[in-house]
């Protein structure tokens, strides 16, 4: 509609602008440069033209009208500084001070307030208002949002950003005339996984970051871009830093990325950085007892111990690596594992089903833009807690389905989302047949294991549904998200939904699970994977197999074992078990100290330049804009002065820079290719009539940082591990009234607190993986047995 | 002449009843025009030509109103009835309700006729609960006798009407907040345009009209167009629902034909109470701008010779004050009105409405001062018509009216402390 719109011609204190008609007149004159002053327009945002703050004087209009909503039509006269705007705009300048308590010298917003700065231009210097001003009590939102609520200016921005942004209605307004007071009516901490934008959109000093509240002034702090490093998107940011520290962390616009937009996670998680286990300093381990080295013995014994797997024994020689990592560190670490003589390199750390899909799989990415996602007129979204997940992928999807997109998610439990969708919720070991229901309504039509599923599904109208929607659909999409890529039956996931793509015509993309998930994979950091993700047929472990099989030495990088890899009870006991095993970590962690040999302290995300690739495989690149902490060094170097110790070629680099110069020379030619899945004998693993656990990874659980960042460890998200079950299935495991459960997975068995949730499917016990609670289990798809605790 | 539209059934026993409607000639408008087929249009020009305004405040022509509906745009289409009645001083569309709730019903099925409305609704204030119940007893007769519901009368026209009970805010009677309302927000006007025509209930092109205007269309529809403006005067069509009220012997609703002499006005509402003096009168509801009693007595009651005298007949509330009232503590009384009523979603109107309620209460009260007159003229000026809806202007209105005619008494206030009227000023002969 808005392409066919004719171009008007209006006049602006005198100037000639084009526009569209139909167009709000703020969006002509921010286009063209002219300033009008507002408060409750936000270009995200609907208008609500409620603070009067931008009134303007339009030719043969009687009243001044709002330019956030006054529509342009062609011929028209309008006066932004004319007397009687001025005097419009003068006018509720002075209302909106008289309650206002002006206590900017001690308000988080001061100097970078909007009310402070237009007020500048339009307030008066002494207030005509003599009288009382109100008082507003502050609602406690939780630990994100601070509030300050004398100061609002009920522009409202903060409520229409949840309603009609994040999608769940938090605050509202309450209350009429001067006793309008934005809250959430019955007082709780917030839910939602942008909260953190309303800080942002508040143009006062009425909500504001609550971990940095009154850390530092505004004009004290410099600003530096960088990116997120959580998840598939890599928001763009600003880190504030004083003093060489990151004070906080606010959205850098881009619209393709993040729009105005971050999650909680992007924009607290900063507080990972300074948390009291960072170590400081390398260590080693003598005889079975820590102590505090400097670098060069601590990188003699790494290189001793890295040195012993050099040659025949090569094989035996393995490497973890955090999929959050940068591309620089991860193409190093490959070029140092593949120096070293060993294929065996891996950052697909939660997956478990590594089996073969043919000699040219899929590129895991996205496959298309992020932006594409809102476009999508139906998508099936295969194992996602997408909002949890993926927060702002999730919040591109819920604009496409605002715009009546069908979306359909197939998961191991119901998750709670902003938009409307079916939402097929069965056990774990139901999900493939689900699936193969599916695709057997689309008339897939398949050969081998891949048959047999699918001639032995039941479609029912709903899959049928899903089959006929995609079908139907111009632009559908398909995605594969974090409890997919984590079920011992991925490859069969992948297959039918590949199979089920091609079928229906839709893009088949993936939601990847870290950072630099797709990074990883193009700087060859994955087991049978070089550089340009070119297949190699060399020897090669994948995670899985790495730490399955037990290997003589190891180099970890960026990982806490017990809560990032799929089978934390495993992992840490084979690595305890391996003769040597060098820690790049920023942490200093008693699981480390039990499984390590040698730590050595790495910088994190802000204290390192470096690249992420996200989902929708965009190069970000990052500086390093503070030093890192104590003697932690960029791991990029300590990868290259490792390489040099070992006396590996090509390890000369001078900047990160030239790490990845050199990549991108490997990369030329590379082009994520849509692939064919040939999927050889592949059986059904995960077969149980009995319960079988669900492991998602909460948000706040996702990697080494966000765990270790206080304020978000407090929302109502974050969690130390819980088992749910719906009410049926608890009374059936004899545990309606149980307070604590014990989980028995395997030879392993914990403990935890009982939620019960009708979530959760009949046949599904939920119990989050990469949190201490359930550090002690073993894969977060298995069957577990439940008994009162 | 009295009683001929509104009220045209008053004078018979319980008029409120289907059957005594009917022996009125109640329903045969409706029936006409089903039976006929008249078309919309015709209806329309008839209404047009009566010169009936709008009786809710505004006065605007409600066949011009009418018209901003096409009535064969696809989809839904709806018609709703103002009877939120807020303002202080206006109760007439209660007595509508409880009097005449079948002239009001058939006024609605018509004009949902004329615009292609299926579905009807009429917001009642939450206060009226005797009236509420009176307006659903006459739903049921209309529903049973077949005057509402599906294919009404054979002819194919299906409407159905719901009352809508409000909860007590005077703002839901502008009429975007009471459509919020009736949808189940919070009652807060929107921003216009879009008007209610283009934009209005769910969405959809709505006609919204006050309970007067749309029970006076029956009998407009049976006598004429001209007949009904001839009742009245020039630019002021037909008859009028006075509700006076003040310091008269005998307060109530009137229904009189526009132009009536003020004076006739109050003879009808039994003279001055006690013998006393007229001191000013508010004539078109509490927004509107006081005129000095002197002047008034001069005034015929329609819109133009209202306005002239630089105030507004708006819904036709009349409060009449005697010598007794201080002006600063009536305007006190009103000003906290709107002070309390505003909606508070926009800043002006929030924030401009405590502020003057602010400055006349510390006049009110013996702590004003000399500069205070000039803050209440500029802060009123700040106000109209830098607002999402009207409830500014009304807020604003009476204090710029009060500083124009008894300027003198506020300055009294602000330099005695007290009042320059005896006693307590609240207007003793109440
Ligand atoms: C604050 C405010 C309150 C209003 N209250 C009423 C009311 O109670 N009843 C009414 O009919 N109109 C009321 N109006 C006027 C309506 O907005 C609207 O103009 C009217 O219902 C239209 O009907 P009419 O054209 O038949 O007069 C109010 C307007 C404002 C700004
Ligand atoms: S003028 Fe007052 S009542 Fe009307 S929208 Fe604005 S704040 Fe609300
Ligand atoms: S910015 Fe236009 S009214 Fe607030």
């Amino acid at each position: 509609m808005s392409e066919d719109r004719a171009t008007v011609t209006i006049e602006v204190d005198g100037r000639e602008i084009q526009a569209k008609a139909g167009d709000m007149l703020i969006n002509v004159t921010d286009a063209a440069g002219i300033p009008i002053p507002r408060f409750c327009y936000h270009k995200k945002l609907s208008v609500a033209a409620n603070c009067r703050m931008c009134l303007v004087e339009v030719e043969n209009v009687p009243k001044p009208l709002p330019a956030c909503a006054t529509p342009v039509n062609d011929g028209m006269k309008v006066y932004t500084r004319s007397p009687k705007a001025i005097a419009a705009q003068k006018g509720t300048m002075e209302f909106l001070l008289i309650n206002h308590p002006l206590d900017c010298p001690i308000c988080d917003q001061g100097g970078e307030c909007e009310l402070q700065d237009v007020a500048m231009g339009y307030g008066g210097d002494v207030s005509r208002f003599v009288e009382a001003k109100r008082v507003v009590p502050n609602p406690d939102l939780g630990p994100l949002v601070s509030t300050d609520m004398t100061r609002c200016i009920h522009c409202t921005r903060c409520v229409r950003f949840g309603a009609e942004i994040a999608g769940i209605r938090e605050l509202g307004a309450t209350g009429r005339g001067e006793h309008m007071r934005i809250g959430t009516y019955v007082e709780h901490a917030l839910n939602s996984e942008l909260s953190g934008n309303i800080i942002d959109v508040c143009p006062v000093g009425a909500l504001t970051s609550k971990p940095f509240r009154f850390r530092a002034r505004a004009w004290e702090l410099t600003q530096f871009d960088g990116i997120a490093p959580h998840d598939a998107v890599g928001a763009n940011i600003h880190l504030h830093v004083q003093n060489g520290k990151v004070m906080r962390v606010v959205p850098k616009e881009n619209e393709a990325i993040n729009e105005t937009w971050i999650s909680d996670r992007d924009r607290f998680s900063y507080e990972g950085l300074y948390s009291s286990d960072r170590l400081m300093q390398p260590m080693l381990k003598d005889n079975g007892a820590w102590r505090e080295v400097e670098w060069e013995e601590a990188l003699e014994a790494a290189v001793n111990g890295l040195r012993a797997a050099m040659g025949s024994d090569s094989a035996q020689f393995g490497t973890l690596i955090a999929p959050t990592s940068t591309v620089e560190e991860l193409y190093l670490a490959q070029k140092l594992t593949r120096g070293l003589g060993s294929g065996n390199i891996d950052h697909r750390l939660r997956q478990t089903d590594f089996r073969s899909l043919g000699d040219h799989p899929p590129f895991p990415w996205l496959n298309g833009a992020i932006a594409d996602l809102e476009d999508v007129d139906a998508a099936l979204v295969i194992g996602s807690h997408t909002r949890k997940e993926q927060p702002l992928l999730a919040h591109r999807l819920r604009k496409a389905a605002l715009k009546g997109a069908y979306v359909a998610l197939l998961n191991p439990f119901e998750v709670p989302l902003s938009h409307d969708a079916e939402q097929i919720a069965v056990s774990p070991a139901s999900m493939v047949a689900e699936l193969a229901a599916i695709a057997k309504a689309a008339g897939v039509k398949a050969t081998g294991d891949l048959k047999k599923r699918i001639d032995g599904a039941k479609p029912d109208d709903r899959h049928k549904a899903i089959a006929q929607r995609l079908r139907d659909a111009g632009h559908g999409r398909i995605l594969l998200g974090n409890l997919a890529a984590a079920h011992p039956d991925y490859v069969l996931l992948q297959a039918l939904a590949s199979e089920l793509a091609q079928t229906v015509g839709a893009g088949l993309g993936y939601l990847p699970v870290a950072a630099n998930s797709v990074g990883a994979a193009i700087a060859g950091a994955e087991a049978g994977r070089l550089p340009g993700w070119k297949r190699t047929d060399a020897a090669a472990l994948d995670a899985g197999a790495m730490l399955e099989k037990g290997l003589r030495t190891y180099l970890i990088a960026g990982i806490d074992p017990e809560l990032d890899c799929a089978n934390p009870a495993g992992a840490v006991a084979t690595l305890a078990g391996a003769e040597c095993v060098v820690a790049l970590t920023a942490y200093r962690t008693p699981t480390l100290e039990q499984v390590a040999d040698v730590m050595l302290p790495m910088a994190l995300f802000a204290e390192t330049s470096g690249t992420y690739v996200n989902g929708e495989g965009t190069w970000q690149g990052a500086r390093g804009v503070v030093a890192p902490v104590g003697k932690a060094r960029p791991a990029w170097k300590i990868l290259r002065v490792l390489g040099n110790l070992l006396g590996l070629e090509g390890f000369d680099y001078e900047s990160a820079d030239a790490v990845r110069s050199e990549l991108e020379a490997e990369c030329e030619g590379f082009e994520p290719a849509a692939g064919e899945i040939e999927l050889g004998d592949a059986a059904l693993m995960l077969q149980n009539d009995g319960l079988v656990r669900a492991g998602d990874v909460p948000i706040y659980a996702a990697d080494t940082l966000v765990r270790r960042a206080g304020a978000l460890q407090h929302t109502p998200d974050a969690t130390t591990g819980f088992v749910s079950l719906n009410p049926t299935e608890a009374a059936r495991a004899g545990l309606a009234d149980a307070r604590e459960v014990r989980v028995t997975q395997g030879e392993n068995s914990v403990t935890l607190p009982l939620e019960i949730d009708p979530a959760v499917p009949d046949g599904c016990v939920r119990i989050p993986a990469g949190v201490p609670g359930s550090a002690g289990l073993g894969v977060p798809f298995g069957a577990v047995g439940l008994e009162k605790g | 002449m009295a009683n001929e539209v509104c009220f045209r059934t008053l004078d018979l026993d319980r008029p409120w009843l289907l059957e005594q409607y009917q022996s009125r000639g109640g329903y045969e408008v409706l029936s006409r025009i089903l039976k006929e087929q008249t078309p919309p249009s015709e209806i329309i020009e008839e209404v047009k030509k009566s010169g009936l305004r709008g009786r809710g405040g505004a006065g605007f022509p409600t066949g011009v109103k009418w018209g901003f509906i096409n009535r064969d745009a696809p989809g839904e289409k709806y018609i709703v009835c103002n009877s939120d009645e807020g303002e202080p001083g206006t109760f007439k569309d209660r007595d509508i309700l409880r009097y005449n709730p079948h002239q009001l019903i058939e006024g609605m099925a018509i004009a949902a006729y004329v615009i292609g409305a299926r579905r009807g609704y009429n917001y009642i204030r939450g206060e009226f609960w005797e009236p509420y119940e009176r307006f659903e007893a006459a739903l049921e007769e209309a529903r049973e006798a077949g005057f509402l519901g599906d294919d009404i009368l054979g002819s194919g026209f299906d409407f159905e009407l719901h009352a809508h009970l409000g909860a007590g805010a005077y703002i839901c009677g502008e009429e975007t907040a009471l459509l919020e309302s009736i949808e189940g927000k919070k009652g807060q006007p929107r921003f216009k345009p879009p008007f209610p025509a283009q934009f209005g209930l769910y969405g959809r092109p709505t006609i919204i009209n006050n309970t007067e205007s749309l029970a006076s269309i029956p009998e407009i529809l049976r006598q004429g167009g001209d007949w009904f403006r001839e009742l009245g005067v020039e630019n002021s069509g037909g008859t009028k629902l006075f509700a006076v009220s003040g310091n008269v012997n005998n307060p109530g609703v009137f229904e009189v034909r526009m132009g009536m002499p003020f004076a006739e006005l109050l003879e009808l509402a039994g003279g001055m109470k006690e013998g006393r003096q007229l001191k000013a009168v508010i004539p078109g509801g509490s927004s509107a701008p006081v005129i000095p009693g002197a002047q008034m007595m001069d005034l015929t009651m329609d819109y133009d010779a209202i306005q002239k005298a630089g105030s507004m007949l708006g819904s036709g509330a009349v409060i009449v004050l005697d010598d007794s009232n201080c002006m600063v503590k009536v305007l006190e009384r009103m000003s906290y009105f709107y002070h309390e009523e505003s909606c508070g979603q926009c800043t002006p109107c929030r924030e401009g409405t405590g502020w003057l309620y602010r400055v006349v209460h510390r006049i009110e009260t013996g702590q004003g001062r000399p500069e205070d007159l000039d803050l209440l003229d500029d802060v009123a000026t700040k106000i109209p018509g830098r607002t999402i809806c009207a409830l500014g202007d009304a807020a604003a209105m009476p204090v710029s009216g009060m500083l124009r005619h008894f300027r003198d008494e506020f300055a009294y206030h602000v330099e005695h402390g007290r009042c320059m009227v005896g006693g307590n000023g609240n207007g003793n002969s109440n």
